[in-house]
């Protein structure tokens, strides 16, 4: 695998990753985006907020790439993460794989989005019009 | 010893971060700092959870602190 790209940045440009992950070994990329949607339990949320633990977060980022790696064969990586006030439908989180086969890159898009969001020190707030929420904070 | 807050801890502490001479009493383990903040701080009781985090590795309650180690609270994490 090439040296993956992992990055906390304050805006993300999805534009950018096709050229980042594209391989003359891969015959598919998978991209998932995150993004801000504008409801939560059917109460419009103005925007997200995100703050992170940054030098902590880039480990533990790396720490799950490695872990796929070793369960894929992939060829490359991009784990980018956003902070700071993010508004609705911009993206916030983008990871990109890119793989001989599909299967690979599919299934390693998607354990490496969802490890993310169990074990990355990444915080985001709920912005709605009356009040803010960290989410995840409470019971 | 300063301990490093994020996310909603920082709101119940009401800063960024906080000094052990802030606690009762100098914490030697995280096991000891979860039970210091606790005592504190009752609204970290009301957390799903909180971890710990000594030099940017998570930390279980038997890991000893020491002066020059830096030390964060991970509320629950909400990233993606």
């Amino acid at each position: 695998m090439n040296e993956p790209i992992i990055e906390i940045v304050e805006n993300i440009d999805t534009a950018k990753v096709y050229t980042e992950l594209s391989d003359s070994k891969s015959g598919g990329i998978c991209v998932f985006v995150g993004t801000v949607r504008d409801f939560t339990n059917n109460e419009p949320v103005i925007s997200l907020e995100f703050e992170a633990y940054k030098s902590m977060a880039i480990k533990e980022m790396a720490k799950i790439i490695d872990q796929a790696a070793e369960k894929w064969p992939l060829n490359r990586v991009v784990m980018r993460h956003a902070v700071g006030l993010k508004k609705v439908k911009e993206p916030v989180v983008v990871i990109g794989v890119s793989s001989a086969h599909r299967e690979a890159c599919f299934e390693a898009c998607r354990y490496m989005i969802d490890t993310l969001k169990e074990t990355v020190p990444i915080w985001k707030k709920e912005m709605f019009k009356d009040k803010s929420v960290w989410v995840s904070a409470h019971p | 010893m300063e301990i490093i807050l994020f996310g909603i801890t920082k709101d119940i502490v009401g800063k960024s971060s906080l000094n052990v001479s802030d606690l009762n009493q100098k914490p030697r383990s995280v096991g000891e700092l979860i039970s210091s903040l606790n005592a504190a701080y009752p609204e970290f009781t009301k957390l799903s959870s909180f971890a710990v985090a000594v030099n940017g590795e998570y930390a279980s309650q038997e890991v000893d602190l020491k002066e020059n180690d830096e030390i964060a609270i991970i509320p629950p994490v909400s990233g993606g």
